[in-house]
């Protein structure tokens, strides 16, 4: 292998070779190539899709009402459904257990927002202290409505921070500031961060207050959930979804609603989601896996039909080479070693063009459920050497073959 | 004068399906050092296959065969190719020169296989090339030469590992007459220099211009002889 003269003859064979050369590692190279970007965009996705199911707390479980659409107890369908504090209570007690956030949700309407003369045109929502869990808000400044703020109806507010950039760009420091709703100030508390840049057009005040000052009387819009997180995904998953079907059979119940009836409550759980979007990625990630591995075979069925040609074509040189002393075991460490060579400085050369493109590019793809590809390296490295071995493995017959050609026949070849 | 080659009734025979072709039926045959012999005889007599044995690129079925006082017997493969390396120089009606190396690198095949330092035989190949007048040619490929070229470059290589015998199987076949004495001058002068030379061959004018002939005929030797040798330098100006 270190054998100094041995790659001299390799590197002359190479240098006088260099279309045969060529597309052996080409084949190699593509295969790599085309198995590192497929495995990259496995990754990718799934990378994408964790993110969707980061932007809430990744055990929430919401519940928002529809209409009926079965006949139920002389109830007719078209029936609006209403969620009222009593549910919100009713279902915070009957699962005390299972819950560990929990917040109901009020959207407040036909209202006018200003902030001195200017008017602002976002969504108020009346939340619990606990929604901040909930939705995974990160505060930047100030803090966001506490257990008080709601048992004292307070006139606070916390804004997202998309508001304080368009809205309070130039004011030096708004925390403490008030803004008008409706006519009546509310004091700005604190601001937050989302992932996700509409989810900070919102502006929140407490729910008591939402309720009492504008007429919301103990109506809610929706309401939602937090599980305490488990370890185990799937042990988390099945929590969720028994939660789930558990606090619909309620809510069915409480607003005499078929039991399968499934438009009057929807009730969302993103565990559920999250396993069912896990498993189709993890379908994906096999498909690309294997769709990744029948091109490496076909890398390697490659490799190795060009190696017949190769040893084929050398039969004579190699009749020649034997007439003058060379012996069987060196033959097919030529040839082994040349194609050795050859594969490993192509697989890399593969592997580095690839894994520099997803290093490069990755990090800006942002498409939906697509989010920075990118590779393991030691799974990228193994398949190298994996085609590697495979292709000195099929390499090896024809030149051990060839090696095995009685001397003058094989000068007899044209 | 040390025997050089010395073989004792030397038998082959080929299974050709269910026939067996029986080619050399007992040769006793020997040459010292420094010898110049043709092999003649019409197509089919045995002289390639005899010449094949000789070379160790065939094994006899039966018969003792010393190349250098060495009984040579039950060789596999990997010792065959290093006594062939440092006891045989091969000259083929072919050339077999490989056409992607050009001829100085052709000259230090058999020397690479010796296990010889890259500098200490291309030097020395350099100077077999010179010997044979193709020094200004080293570094041309083979289909830049010419057939007596091509040729007195594998003669270089034959010579390049100093076996004890070279053997030249039809060396001027593919030649035409003047370029056949040519080469015959060069094997004559490296013959002169004391290297024992077998020469297969069916022309007779190349026959002559060795110092013994062996005549073969359905895998016996017919006749063995002695002859005044004619040099090649009188046809070549």
């Amino acid at each position: 292998m270190f054998d100094i003269e041995r790659w001299q003859e390799i590197f002359d064979t190479i240098r006088k070779n260099k279309l045969r050369t060529f597309l052996t590692g080409l084949s190699v190279a593509s295969g790599i190539f085309i198995l590192v970007i497929l495995l990259g965009f496995g990754q990718g996705m799934q990378n994408g899709i964790a993110r969707e199911f980061q932007q809430d707390a990744a055990t929430s479980v919401w519940v928002w009402p529809g209409v009926t659409s079965k006949e139920f107890k002389g109830l007719n369908p078209g029936r609006r459904i209403q969620l009222r504090n009593e549910n919100y209570t009713k279902s915070s007690e009957l699962f005390k257990e299972e819950i560990e956030y929990k917040s109901p949700r009020i959207f407040v309407r036909d209202i006018s927002v200003n902030y001195g003369n200017e008017a602002l045109v976002y969504s108020v929502q009346g939340v619990s202290y606990q929604f901040q869990q909930i939705e995974n808000c990160k505060m930047s400044e100030g803090r966001f409505i506490n257990y008080s703020d709601e048992m004292t109806t307070a006139k606070v507010v916390v804004l997202g921070n998309k508001i304080k950039r368009e809205v309070f760009g130039n004011v030096e420091n708004p925390l403490g500031d008030f803004i008008d709703i409706s006519g009546i100030p509310f004091k700005i508390i604190g601001f937050f961060h989302e992932q996700e840049e509409r989810e900070e057009e919102r502006i929140y005040i407490p729910i008591t207050t939402a309720q009492r000052v504008f007429n919301g009387g103990d109506r809610i819009n929706n309401m939602s959930f937090t599980l305490p997180p488990v370890e185990n995904f799937d042990q988390a998953a099945s929590q969720a979804i028994a939660f789930k079907e558990d606090l619909e059979t309620y809510l069915k119940q409480a607003h005499t609603v078929a039991p399968d009836d499934t438009s009057a409550l929807n009730v969302w759980s993103a565990l559920e989601e999250a396993k069912r979007y896990y498993g189709l990625t993890g379908n994906i990630k096999f498909f690309f896996w294997f769709v990744g591995i029948c091109t490496i075979i076909a890398g390697v069925v490659g490799v190795s039909n060009i190696m017949l040609i190769v040893v084929k074509e050398r039969t004579r040189e190699i009749g020649i080479r034997k007439a003058l002393g060379a012996k069987p075991w060196s033959i097919v460490g030529m040839i082994l070693h040349e194609s050795i060579f050859v594969t490993a400085i192509s697989g890399f050369a593969g592997l580095i063009f690839s894994m520099g493109l997803l290093e490069i590019i990755g990090p800006h793809v942002e498409v939906d459920y697509v989010v920075n590809p990118s590779v393991n390296f030691t799974v990228a490295i193994s398949t190298v050497f994996v085609l590697i071995l495979a292709g000195t493995i099929a390499g090896f017959f024809p030149a051990w073959r060839a090696a095995r050609i009685h001397t003058i026949e094989a000068l007899r070849d044209e | 004068m040390a025997k050089m080659i010395e073989i004792k009734n030397l038998q082959k025979s080929y299974q050709m399906g269910k026939n067996s072709l029986h080619v050399l039926k007992g040769i006793d045959f020997s040459a010292e050092e420094g010898e110049l012999v043709a092999i003649m005889g019409s197509s089919g007599s045995g002289k390639s296959t005899l010449l094949n044995i000789l070379g160790l690129l065939d094994v006899a079925d039966t018969g003792e065969y010393h190349l250098d006082g060495k009984l040579i017997k039950n060789l596999n493969e990997t010792k065959a190719a290093k006594y062939r390396n440092q006891f045989l120089g091969f000259i083929f009606q072919s050339f077999n020169l490989i056409n992607y190396k050009n001829a100085l690198e052709n000259v230090t095949l058999p020397l690479y296989y010796q296990g010889m330092g890259r500098k200490e035989r291309q030097k020395k190949a350099m100077k077999y090339l010179e010997l044979v007048g193709l020094k200004d040619w080293a570094h041309h490929l083979p289909n830049e030469l010419s057939g007596g070229q091509k040729q007195r470059v594998a003669i270089a290589r034959a010579m390049a590992a100093e076996p004890k015998v070279i053997l030249a199987d039809e060396l001027t076949g593919a030649l035409d007459s003047t370029t056949s004495y040519e080469v015959m001058d060069v094997i004559q002068k490296i013959n002169d220099q004391g290297n024992t030379i077998l020469v297969v061959t069916h022309e007779n004018d190349i026959a002559h211009m060795c110092k013994r002939i062996i005549y073969l005929k359905d895998g016996v030797i017919e006749e063995d002889k002695k002859i005044k040798q004619v040099r090649a330098s009188e046809y070549v100006q």
